[in-house]
């Protein structure tokens, strides 16, 4: 990404190894040659082989990228789509089920009306498109028709909900054993809420069985708790989600796998305090001093009382691969 | 580390505080690129004779381009090893030096892909 960020300022990461990158003001560059530059820079540089499609709007340009990679040999990994001509061949060429902010449900409905591809996409009428598929579908139905309709993101929106679940690595019939996971699960999205000044209205815990183990008794379970004033307390929600798991634990059951997960987001400082009902506001006083005691120490060193002070789980990865750029541990060898 | 520093009394603006320098980084001496930087360890003393141990760190830079006489992460055959390139008109020698090793003529049949550059060696003493 950091290499992607040298050919130009506007770049919107967009997933882990994907990237949209803004052109404005390279009318006098061969784009093309532009971005066979990167593709190399890219390859040289991280050693990452890297597809670009180019469009006029975004949609279009994921549209392109497709394009590349899956004829690649022809493309060496580079398509660009500058033309009613090479629009309306990609659009006819894609699948509707391939378009890249057309998922299931739209999928289906489309598929009813006898769209087969993006092109006939396009074909649609902008009200049906409207009233079916929102103000969203339409924008992508002008990202498609090559009028840029979809902005360019360059901050990550805050999450709109944050989950911490695990699968266990042995089964957890122990009931003050799944208290202490659940506890220590609903601390981690305090904190992941408070690196991102938000708090929550509501949290959802739950639990099951191994369904892949069907000789066990199976049971799985889950509850919403909508809290009285919106938080991001590690205290709070602890003592919240221990609540949940009380409501829905039946003992007898070997758990697999367990989770917390928080909703209701807002940022910190639009919540309301209720008039009856608030929390202790010494509590925001402890959390940010064990958010600075973490970030000089070392996390998971704090652990509120009802987790486990010996044990910091670490996930099983037992085919994890060596850590060749992050640990210097595991660097290569070279003779 | 911290350069000439003084004592600071708690609450006090220090007089030095527009001056203070911050601390020194090894990634701001030995990392000019960090995009393409990547480390290794030296196995064994192929290259003891440019002072290139068994257990060295190595910083590699990817982005340099392969030249005569600079000391090179190669990828020959599959194997990643260390050496020094000596480039001549219409093949690429890889030479150790340790005058127990030989050195290595590249020629169409191999498959060497220079992997990057060598910048800087860590030893720990």
């Amino acid at each position: 990404m950091d290499v992607l960020k040298q050919f130009t300022p506007l770049v919107e990461v967009y997933s882990i190894d994907e990237a949209f990158l803004q052109f404005e003001g390279f009318e006098h560059y061969d784009l093309e040659e532009y971005a066979r530059q990167i593709r190399k820079r890219v390859r040289k540089w991280t050693g990452m082989p890297v597809s670009i499609g180019l469009g006029p709007s975004k949609a279009l340009a994921k549209v392109a990228n497709r394009v590349a990679k899956k004829f690649a040999d022809r493309t060496g990994g580079i398509y660009v789509i500058d033309s009613e001509e090479k629009r309306i061949k990609a659009l006819k060429w894609l699948a509707i089920g391939d378009v890249w902010g057309i998922g299931h449900r739209h999928n289906k409905r489309l598929v009813l009306r006898q769209v087969r591809t993006a092109f006939d996409f396009t074909q649609l009428s902008d009200a049906w498109v409207r009233k079916e598929m929102s103000v969203v579908g339409l924008r992508l139905k002008h990202d498609l028709l090559g009028k840029s309709s979809i902005p360019l993101e360059m901050i990550a929106a805050p999450k709109k909900a944050i989950a911490t679940t695990r699968s266990f690595e042995s089964l957890i019939d122990d009931y003050q054993e799944l208290r202490e996971r659940v506890s220590t699960f609903a601390n981690l999205c305090a904190e992941k809420l408070r690196q991102q000044n938000s708090r929550c209205y509501a949290l959802v815990v739950f639990a099951r069985s191994n369904p892949f183990m069907p000789d066990l008794p199976q049971y799985r379970n889950s509850t919403m708790i909508s809290l009285p004033f919106a938080t991001n307390s590690s205290l709070t929600l602890s003592k919240t989600a221990l609540h949940g798991l009380d409501l829905i634990y039946k003992s007898g059951i070997s758990y697999k796998k367990a989770g917390v997960i928080v909703t209701g987001i807002v940022p910190e400082d639009a919540y309301q305090m209720t008039l009856f009902t608030y929390e202790n506001p010494k509590h925001q006083a402890l959390m940010q001093c064990i958010d600075y005691l973490h970030k000089r120490f070392g996390p998971h060193k704090i652990k509120i009382a009802n987790q486990d002070l010996n044990r910091t789980y670490k996930m099983k990865q037992a085919h994890l691969s060596p850590r060749y750029t992050t640990d210097v541990r595991d660097v290569i060898r070279v003779r | 580390m911290w350069l000439a520093g003084e004592g600071v009394s708690a609450g006090f603006p220090s007089p030095a505080d527009d001056f203070k320098e911050t601390r020194i980084s090894l990634d701001k001496v030995a990392v000019k690129n960090e995009a393409a930087t990547f480390y290794a360890r030296v196995a064994g003393q192929s290259m003891i004779g440019a002072g290139l141990d068994d257990g060295d760190l190595l910083v590699i830079d990817r982005s340099l381009e392969p030249q005569d006489g600079k000391i090179a992460v190669c990828l020959i055959d599959g194997d990643f090893t260390v050496k020094r390139l000596k480039v001549e008109k219409d093949c690429v020698w890889l030479i150790a030096e340790n005058k127990r090793y030989k050195p290595i003529q590249v020629t169409e049949e191999n498959e060497l892909m220079i992997w990057g550059i060598v910048t800087h060696v860590l030893k720990a003493l």
